[in-house]
C-alpha cells in the first residue's frame, strides 16, 4: 500500500465556524495527527480559491486523503468529492468533518466548541485513513415517469413531461382529474375564472399521446430505485367499459337514484351513476355501488337499458395493473380542514355557517346554487362575515399558516360585493398578502367598502340581545384595533379553513419511502435548496401535499419536478450507491441470517457454493446486514468496521 | 471544574443526522457533549461498536434512527431495536450502567426533539459521573 498523505482543511465559512471555533488553534492541532501532511484553514473552503487549495496540495505534495472541516456533509460532500476527483483523487478518499451545523452552531461556548472541532477533526484524519477507492458504476434510467395526483399539479407535471415525448402515467384516485382547482369559481387576484383555464390542460392531459391517464386508481405498492421502479396500481371497477362509452350522459340522465355530491361537498346530489362534474375528464361515469339499486337490490338495470352501446358492465372487476417507470412525482394535494370540532363557531348546528371550499361551490356558476349567493332559505343575505384562520395559526389545530385563506377570504369579499347589496366583514388576525399583485388586490377591496375588523372572533352565536339581532348569526369577539368587544349581526359566516395533509399521507409517505415535517406533510429534502427532492432518489413532490400553497407555486413547483425528471431522463443514467456491502466468501458460513434480514432482498443464498451473494444493483447500502453477520463476514464500504472504530477512536481524543 | 461527558452519538443519515443539522441550522442551543458519528442506517449499528465505544473513554453511547416505520431503508430500525434491547441486558454484566446507553429517534424535521434528548442524556450521563474501567475491573474482579 503506498503512503498515506493526508491533508486538512479547516473553513472559517466567514465568521459561521471561526467566530465561535477558535480555528487556528484546530488547524494547528491537525497537524499533530497521523499521516497528516499539510494542515490549512481558509475563509471559504467551497469557494473555487478553496477548492484550488486543495487541487493544487494534492499535485504539490501527493496528497491521497482529503479531510475538510466544515459545514454539514450532507451540504458539500459532492462538491469537494468533486474537487479531488478533479485532482486525480478517488471521490472516496475524503472525509468531512462538521464542525458547523454540529458545533459552532450549537454552542456559544468556545473552548468547548473548540475542543468538539478538534476532537470531529481527529475522528475524520483517523477514519480517512483506511478509506479505499471505490468504483462508481451507473444504471440506465427508464424514461417513463410515475404521477401520483391529478390535480393541478399533477397536470401540469404530466403535461411538461409528456411534451417533451417522454411517457407519463398519471394516477388520480377520483373518477376525473382537476383536483381542488376545479371546485374554485374565480382564481385570486385577477378572478379569471378558475374552469376556463384549467380545462384546457385537462382536454390535454386526456388527449395526449404520451400520457396514459388512470383515473379512479390507486398506487398499491412501489418497489425499486431510482431508474427503475415499479408500481402495482389498482384500476378500481367503473362498472362502464371505458373503450365503449362515449360519455353521452343518457344513463346518468335515466339513473332513478341519487347520493350527496362529493364534488359539490354534499351541498347538492348526483346521481348512482355519475361523472363527478359536466367537464370530467375522462369523460367516462362511475357507478357507486353504495347507492346502486342493482348492487344494493339486484334491480333495476334502467342505465344498461338506455346505454345504446353496451358499455355498462356490472361484472367488472378491479384490474391490477404494473407499470415501470425511473422517477416518480408525488402532487397527492391536501385536505380541506373540518371545522366541527371547534364548536363555537357553530360549524354544522347552523344552516349559514359554511367552510370555504362550501363557499367556493357556492359560488361557482354550475354549482348547487347555479352561482347564487343565497342563504339556505333561497333569499339574498343583506350581511355576510368571513372568519380567517379557522385551523390554521392555531395552538389546538395547525400552528402552521395555510397561506392561501387571506387571499380567498379577499375574493370571496369581491364576489360577495359584485353580486349581491350585502355588506362584508373580514375578521382577521394578520392580512397576508404576499404574492405578487396580492397587496394590490387587498388595497382595491379597502377600497371596495369591505369592512376589516382584526381580532380572532371567540363565538358565533344565536342568542340575540336586542331587536336587531333578532334571526340573525351573531359574530363575537374583540376588535383588537379599537379595544372593544363587539358584536356583528350577520346572514351568513364563512369560515376561511385551513388545508391540512391528507388524512391518508402517513400511508403514502410510508409507500414510497418518503417522510413528513412535523406538520404532516411530505418532507423536501432541503427547504431552500431543493424543494422540490425527497430524501428518496428519484421520488419528487410538488403542490399542497409538500406544504400549502397557492395556484402559482403548485405550479411552479410541478414544472421544477419535471424538469428535475427530465434532467434524469435526458441523462439516461444514475449512478449506483458504491458504499454497498460485499461478502467474504471465504468467512460465509452460509447460515443465511442476512439473507432474511436485507429490506431490498439484495441478499441471496448460492446452493451449490453454500455461501451467500449481495447483488449490488439492489444493495443500498443500509448495513444491517453487516451488523448482524456472527462471521463478520460481511464488509459495509465506506463504512468498515476499522474505518468506524478509527471513527469512535478519533471522537474520544 | 465540573466533569464533561464524553457522549458518542450514532446517527443514521437519513433521519437523525438531518434532525441534528436542523438543530444547528435554527441555531438551538444545546449541550457541545455528543460527538457524532454518522452512519448510513442504525441497523448498521454494531452492539460492538457500543462496547468499543466505552473502552475507548467514553461516558455514554447514543443510538439515534427514523421513528419506527418511517426507516429509509424499510425496516433496518426495527433490527436496531432487538439488538439494543439484548444489548442492554447485558450492559449490567459489562459492567455498563444502563443509563449510559440510550436509544431514541429523530425525523429530520426533528431539530428541537434532537436538542432535548441531547440535553437531557448529557444530564443523566453527567449525574452518573465519568465511566471509568479501572473502577469496573475493581468491582467484578
Amino acid at each position: 500500500m503506498e503512503e498515506v498523505k493526508i491533508g486538512i482543511y479547516v473553513c472559517h465559512c466567514g465568521l459561521n465556524i471561526a467566530d465561535i471555533v477558535d480555528v487556528e488553534e484546530v488547524t494547528k492541532y491537525a497537524t499533530t495527527l497521523p499521516a497528516v501532511v499539510v494542515s490549512r484553514n481558509y475563509k471559504f473552503m467551497c469557494s473555487d480559491p478553496g477548492q484550488n487549495m486543495i487541487k493544487e496540495d494534492i499535485k504539490e505534495l501527493g496528497l491521497n486523503r482529503v479531510v475538510v472541516a466544515s459545514c454539514s456533509p450532507l451540504m458539500h460532500e459532492p462538491t469537494f468529492r468533486r474537487t479531488i476527483q478533479e485532482a486525480g483523487v478517488n471521490p472516496y478518499l475524503f472525509e468531512m468533518a462538521n464542525i458547523r451545523e454540529h458545533c459552532s452552531w450549537i454552542t456559544e461556548d468556545h473552548k468547548a466548541a473548540t475542543e468538539k472541532a478538534k476532537a470531529l477533526v481527529s475522528a475524520a484524519v483517523r477514519r480517512v485513513y483506511y478509506h479505499q477507492p471505490l468504483e462508481i458504476k451507473e444504471v440506465p434510467v427508464n424514461p417513463n415517469t410515475l404521477i401520483i395526483g391529478g390535480g393541478i399539479a399533477g397536470i401540469q407535471a404530466a403535461l411538461e413531461i409528456a411534451d417533451s415525448e417522454h411517457k407519463v402515467y398519471l394516477v388520480e384516485r377520483d373518477p376525473s382529474i382537476g383536483g381542488h382547482m376545479i371546485q374554485f369559481d374565480k382564481t385570486f387576484p385577477t378572478l379569471d375564472c378558475s374552469a376556463c383555464i384549467l380545462t384546457p390542460k385537462m382536454t390535454s392531459v386526456g388527449m395526449h399521446p404520451y400520457i396514459e391517464l388512470m383515473t379512479y386508481s390507486e398506487v398499491e405498492e412501489i418497489s425499486g430505485f431510482v431508474g427503475s421502479f415499479k408500481a402495482r396500481i389498482r384500476k378500481k371497477a367503473r362498472y362502464v367499459d371505458e373503450d365503449k362509452c362515449n360519455g353521452c350522459g343518457v344513463c346518468v340522465t335515466k339513473c332513478p337514484w341519487k347520493a350527496n355530491s362529493e364534488f359539490d361537498l354534499g351541498l347538492s346530489e348526483r346521481k348512482a351513476i355519475y361523472t363527478p362534474f359536466a367537464q370530467a375528464v375522462p369523460n367516462i361515469p362511475v357507478i357507486d355501488t353504495e347507492h346502486c339499486a342493482y348492487f344494493l337490490k339486484e334491480k333495476c338495470r334502467a342505465c344498461e337499458k338506455f346505454c345504446e352501446l353496451g358499455a355498462i358492465d356490472f361484472e367488472q372487476v378491479d384490474q391490477i395493473v404494473e407499470v415501470e417507470v425511473g422517477n416518480i412525482i408525488v402532487t397527492t394535494g391536501y385536505d380541506s380542514f373540518d371545522p366541527t370540532p371547534i364548536t363555537q363557531y357553530g360549524y354544522g348546528k347552523f344552516d349559514n355557517v359554511y367552510t370555504g371550499l362550501e363557499f367556493e361551490r357556492i359560488c361557482n356558476a354550475v354549482g348547487p346554487t347555479s352561482g347564487k349567493i343565497v342563504l339556505k332559505d333561497g333569499s339574498e343575505p343583506k350581511s355576510v362575515a368571513i372568519l380567517h384562520c379557522v385551523g390554521s395559526r392555531d395552538e389546538n389545530y395547525h400552528e402552521y399558516c395555510s397561506r392561501v385563506c387571506c387571499m380567498y377570504a379577499l375574493k370571496y369579499s369581491h364576489l360577495i360585493k359584485e353580486r349581491t347589496d350585502a355588506e362584508v366583514y373580514q375578521m382577521y388576525i394578520d392580512m397576508r398578502c404576499f404574492g405578487k399583485g396580492y397587496e394590490e388586490f387587498y388595497k382595491r377591496l379597502s377600497e371596495e367598502g369591505v369592512n376589516f375588523i382584526r381580532g380572532k372572533v371567540a363565538e358565533v352565536t344565536d342568542r340575540a340581545i336586542n331587536e336587531d339581532e333578532q334571526g340573525k348569526l351573531i359574530v363575537c369577539g374583540e376588535d383588537t384595533l379599537l379595544c372593544k368587544t363587539i358584536r356583528v349581526p350577520v346572514d351568513m359566516v364563512i369560515l376561511a379553513t385551513a388545508l391540512e395533509p391528507r388524512s391518508d399521507a402517513a400511508e403514502v409517505a410510508k409507500l414510497l419511502t418518503i417522510t413528513q415535517s412535523a406538520d404532516g406533510f411530505f418532507l423536501e429534502r432541503h427547504p431552500k435548496l431543493d424543494p422540490v427532492a425527497t430524501m428518496t432518489d428519484g421520488v419528487f413532490i410538488a403542490g399542497c401535499c409538500q406544504g400549502p400553497k397557492d395556484i402559482p407555486d403548485a405550479v411552479a413547483q410541478a414544472s421544477a419536478a419535471a424538469t428535475r425528471v427530465l434532467a434524469l431522463i435526458s441523462k439516461g443514467r444514475v449512478e449506483l450507491e458504491a458504499a454497498t456491502a460485499v461478502i467474504d466468501e471465504e468467512k460465509c458460513s452460509g447460515c443465511r441470517i442476512c439473507n432474511l434480514l436485507c429490506p431490498y432482498s439484495a441478499i441471496s443464498f448460492i446452493e451449490d457454493e453454500k455461501v451467500s451473494r449481495i447483488n449490488e444493483a439492489l444493495c443500498k447500502g443500509c448495513g444491517t446486514c453487516v451488523a448482524a453477520c456472527p462471521s463478520a463476514a460481511i464488509t459495509h464500504r465506506q463504512f468498515t468496521m476499522e474505518e468506524i472504530t478509527a471513527e469512535i477512536e478519533g471522537v474520544l481524543v | 471544574m465540573s466533569f464533561e461527558p464524553k457522549i458518542v452519538g450514532f446517527l443514521c443519515n437519513w433521519c437523525s443526522y438531518r434532525g441534528a443539522d436542523l438543530a444547528g441550522t435554527a441555531r438551538m442551543k444545546c449541550a457541545p457533549n455528543v460527538r457524532i458519528i454518522r452512519v448510513m442506517c442504525s441497523g448498521r449499528v454494531e452492539p460492538a461498536f457500543i462496547v468499543k465505544a466505552f473502552q475507548l473513554g467514553a461516558d455514554g453511547v447514543l443510538v439515534l434512527g427514523c421513528h419506527p416505520g418511517d426507516c429509509h431503508y424499510a425496516e433496518g430500525n426495527y433490527k436496531t431495536i432487538r439488538r439494543m434491547s439484548l444489548l442492554q441486558k447485558m450492559l449490567p454484566q459489562l459492567g455498563i450502567e444502563t443509563d449510559r446507553v440510550r436509544l431514541d429517534w429523530v425525523s429530520a424535521s426533528e431539530g428541537d426533539r434532537f436538542v432535548s434528548i441531547v440535553d437531557d442524556m448529557t444530564e443523566k450521563v453527567r449525574a452518573l459521573g465519568p465511566f471509568t474501567k479501572n473502577s469496573d475491573e475493581e468491582k467484578h474482579g
